[in-house]
């Protein structure tokens, strides 16, 4: 598929390199969601990691605000067949929150405000390749975008990057999430087109 | 700014490729706080990978829908039961001159 980008945004080296197989490049960013927008007061709100022994390691917003962040320029692909490159966002990488949680989990169970869940390897999650994102291209995350904060795991499709989060439970088991359990793929890595369960 | 979901009329097109009978005018109980209506007044989230077909009393999802190009995927554990009119009388049924006990009154 042969796709253009606008010009004045200007050629950007190795784009098609960046297009995993069977996407197509948009400018703007889709809202997709499975259920109404939860709208979390941020003096209530809280991010969580329970582990397997029944530990809860608790960050409150300003505590979670508070952490040294990253600003990551990460492509992000949409299961839908959007891609998006470039995004920049504002969060706290996934190896700060896990500095002094003990755990022997494989798997992380990650679930949301408003209900929403989705599954994957602990592994992915650490070593710089996950982050609480709570700012998108300068601005606060907006509601619709999963504000207040949101998971952003950009090497998986989109629907891993799970919007409202509220916590991470380790587990030693897997346990598939809200897509993985009605036909989308358990792991869903997009340069490997894993969209749906039988892929 | 427009609605962030549609109602379950929508979903009348995607069962129409999996039941006989059209599900859009079922009656569903929900699963979660037993709310019973009209598969039509479910409301319907579609921009997203599938179609999650929530209670409009509680907002817990009824019904998922996933269609993938050589399958289509169905989860219906959150609703109890569907009531599906139908006008025919089924195997077993006994044979009435009018209206019979399943159809639409
Ligand atoms: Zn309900």
């Amino acid at each position: 598929m042969t796709t253009f980008t606008r010009g004045f945004r200007g050629r950007r080296r190795g784009e098609d390199d960046r297009l995993p197989p069977g996407q197509y490049l948009t400018e703007d960013f889709p809202v997709l969601s499975a259920g109404p927008t939860p709208h979390v007061p941020l003096d209530r709100w809280e991010f969580t990691i329970d582990t397997e022994a029944g530990q809860t390691h608790r960050w409150t917003w300003p505590e979670l605000t508070a952490l040294p962040y990253e600003e990551p320029a990460v492509d992000i692909h949409c299961v839908t067949s959007w891609s998006k490159l470039g995004t920049t966002w504002r969060g706290v990488s996934l190896d700060v929150l896990f500095e002094d949680v003990e755990s022997t989990a494989d798997y992380a169970l990650v679930h949301s405000y408003g209900g929403y869940t989705t599954n994957l390897p602990l592994d992915d999650l650490l070593d710089g390749k996950a982050w609480i994102a709570y700012r998108y291209e300068g601005e606060d995350l907006t509601p619709s975008h999963g504000g207040p904060a949101r998971l952003l795991v950009p090497h998986l499709y989109f629907w891993k990057s799970a919007k409202w989060v509220r916590g991470i439970r380790l587990l030693t088991e897997d346990w598939p999430g809200f897509w993985e359990t009605a036909g989308y793929h358990n792991y869903g890595d997009p340069w490997r087109e894993q969209r749906y369960a039988d892929d | 700014m427009q609605a962030d979901h549609l109602d379950g009329n929508a979903l009348a097109g995607p069962l129409a490729e999996i039941f006989a009978a059209d599900v859009s005018v079922a009656v569903s109980r929900c699963a979660a706080c037993g709310l019973t209506g009209p598969v039509a007044s479910l409301h319907v989230y579609d921009r997203a990978p599938g179609l999650v077909a929530r209670c409009p009393g509680c907002e817990e999802v009824v019904l998922r829908l996933v269609r993938s190009p050589d399958a289509a995927w169905l989860d219906l554990r959150g609703a109890v039961t569907l009531r599906i009119p139908l006008g025919g009388a089924g195997p077993g049924a006994v044979a009435s001159a009018g209206g019979e006990p399943g159809a639409d009154r």
